[in-house]
């Protein structure tokens, strides 16, 4: 009698086996359409790809694994958020000051996260390679848990805070905010190779740490321990984000030398447009945390100067070089935050976030990190400020300010070799005028014009009569900022109020 | 093609004079007054004399600042779109050849800002 054998135990399949079936078994030639119509934006750019399967991602994550560690970190978050909201986690942040730096951040950067999900979900639809697609299709879901952990982590500060309330539709109307918007329209609008470049490369790669670190440190050092948590929970994504971005460099750059010069021009465009973007963030380094980390310059220092040192030497063998216009950031770094924070305090009567001057312990401070630029430059400014406020004639700028065509910041850096002369730049394109902050964004414009001739200029909008009215007060409501909580200086605001309210309970209480 | 697209790629500028309702766009940039974090940017009539924005606008502009009242305007330094530039004060904005988004630098002898910080 012929006992039955039981059927041999199937092996578990390794990482890497599981990961080459993910990324190479589920691809396949098409044959009912060809291949260039079913990837019809692989090859507009002008990058030869050669070899997809070239394409190594070195964490191999399959979707299993992915799934397990995203809802490990997920419990762990919300487990804080939880707690952070029973104990009153607000009441604990240094100064009511830092909820600005929130507001900045929720309104800013969080839809960038959501828009970045938008942009990895369509460009990992058009790569060819398997490879790139499932690196594209797992950032698109890390960059959609990043949107939606950031407004939970947030949202808990718009229970007592003022400028909270409408961070998606700000984000699309306020005038400040059509920076960080138009800056991913940008990208989104490239090939995916160009976005790529632009957002894993330039982006995540280069100029993610001064975004990053700042704001999750700038909450560490500030008692927002929800925000931190947040910052932990993104942390490692943000490593495999980094690691997609340079790999897609060098994925390219090897596939044919004819794509270095496109991917150079690209570097050139993303270093830059980054750059401007990250204007915002140099102010709130210097300006807007009560308990400051680094300087501006400090942070460019380190992050830029001396981690894209490193970086574009490695690079350097593939024949590109650092981006045009790095050592004008360099220049820049010492004025950028003062020039950023003024600008604001302008407008300030146009802001979701309120401002401030600097106090005296503050300035001595910023004297100490910018011994060459602020005592000569940006201290007087500020104290002339503060004499017209104590004579009850507070400084409001009431004029809408020149916008560059290409970053759309108000026109306020100044020349690279002059920190007291406005930069102007322009160039005619059929016909008609164009201004630029800068010759980075001069050349950016010049190359594309077509492109940039679009731009919804805040200002300009407003002139046109398409941003709710011609009032002040009619634009404000358009963008759905509530007058006189949201916008002015912290001093005098409800948030103020609050926060005085709760101190002087606390020290009441203690007794 | 003056962009990298996937097919014909032509727009018209959304800041084209034609969306102004009959009015253009001019920026104004007193030098040496950071003050005024940028240069301001007006929306005019086209006819407007050179004259009266000195007169009737730029004070609600600049005029809270101590050294506006003391400009002498036939003394003022002037570039029009990189050009020097004489502006005649009883014409009109284009027949003084300033433009939609045309950009006026100006200079104010004897007034560099306060405490020699150009604010």
């Amino acid at each position: 009698m012929n006992a039955m054998q039981p059927p041999p135990k199937q092996k578990k399949l390794s990482l890497k086996e599981r990961y080459a079936h993910l990324t190479r078994g589920l691809g396949w030639n098409t044959t009912y359409q060809p291949m260039d119509k079913v990837f019809p934006f692989a090859d507009y750019e002008g990058i030869k790809i050669h070899d997809w399967d070239a394409w190594e991602d070195p964490f191999r994550l399959t979707m299993d694994a992915y799934w397990k560690y995203q809802a490990e970190k997920e419990r762990k978050l919300y487990a804080v958020i939880e707690s952070f909201a029973q104990n009153n986690g607000h009441l604990n942040i240094t100064d009511a000051r830092y909820v600005n730096a929130l507001k900045l951040f929720l309104t800013g950067v969080s839809p960038l996260e959501y828009s970045a999900h938008r942009g990895y979900a369509h460009v990992g639809r058009h790569f060819v390679g398997a490879g790139p697609r499932i690196a594209c299709q797992m950032q698109a879901i890390d960059e959609l848990r990043h949107a939606q952990t950031q407004i939970h982590t947030m949202s808990h500060y718009n229970k007592f805070f003022d400028g909270l309330h409408d961070a998606r539709h700000m984000h699309d109307r306020v005038w400040y905010l059509s920076v960080p918007k138009s800056f991913f329209e940008d990208a989104c609008s490239a090939g995916p190779f160009e976005f790529l470049t632009a957002i894993s490369f330039s982006f995540e790669y280069v100029l993610t740490n001064l975004l990053f670190v700042p704001f999750m440190s700038g909450a560490a050092f500030n008692g927002d321990m929800a925000t931190v948590t947040f910052g932990f929970s993104a942390q490692s994504d943000e490593a495999r984000h980094m690691t997609l971005g340079l790999e897609i460099i060098k994925f390219m750059l090897e596939q044919d030398e004819a794509n270095v010069p496109i991917v150079q021009r690209w570097i050139d465009k993303w270093f830059w447009r980054g750059y401007r973007l990250l204007a915002l963030v140099s102010m709130m380094m210097d300006y807007m945390l009560p308990k400051r980390i680094m300087s501006w310059a400090e942070a460019w220092e380190m992050y830029f100067e001396q981690a894209g040192d490193a970086l574009f030497n490695d690079l350097s063998r593939y024949g590109i070089r650092k981006p045009k216009y790095f050592e004008v950031a360099s220049k820049e770094k010492h004025r950028l935050s003062h020039e950023v924070w003024s600008t604001f305090y302008n407008y300030t009567q146009a802001t979701a976030f309120h401002t401030w001057l600097p106090t005296e312990e503050e300035m001595t401070w910023l004297s100490g990190k910018y011994p060459d630029t602020f005592d000569r430059l940006y201290r007087p400014r500020f104290e002339c400020w503060s004499e017209m406020e104590k004579k009850g004639n507070r400084y409001y700028n009431p004029t809408l300010p020149q916008l560059c065509v290409t970053c759309q910041i108000p026109m306020i850096f100044t020349e690279p070799d002059d920190p007291t002369t406005t930069c102007f730049r322009s160039a005619e394109y059929k016909g008609e005028r164009y201004h630029f902050c800068s010759d980075g964004c001069k050349d950016i414009f010049c190359y594309e014009p077509e492109k940039y001739i679009q731009s919804w200029l805040p200002v300009h909008q407003i002139y046109q009569g398409n941003c709710g009215g011609a009032e002040m007060k009619d634009v404000l409501a358009w963008y759905h900022l509530n007058f006189g909580a949201d916008n002015f200086d912290y001093t005098g605001s409800p948030d103020q109020k609050l926060w005085d309210e709760w101190q002087a309970q606390r020290s009441a209480n203690a007794v | 093609m003056t962009v990298t697209a996937i097919g014909p790629y032509e727009f018209k500028s959304r800041d084209h004079i034609d969306n102004f309702h009959g009015n253009q766009v001019v920026y104004w940039h007193w030098e040496e007054h950071l003050m005024f974090c940028a240069a301001l940017a007006l929306m005019l009539p086209r006819d407007m004399p050179f004259g009266d924005v000195l007169n009737n606008i730029l004070p609600g502009c600049y005029g809270m600042h101590p050294q506006f009242e003391q400009i002498e305007w036939s003394k003022v330094v002037w570039m029009l779109d990189g050009r020097p530039f004489k502006p005649d004060l009883s014409a009109s904005l284009v027949a003084n050849g300033v433009g939609h988004k045309s950009l006026l630098r100006f200079w104010t002898p004897g007034l560099h800002g306060l405490s020699g910080a150009v604010i």
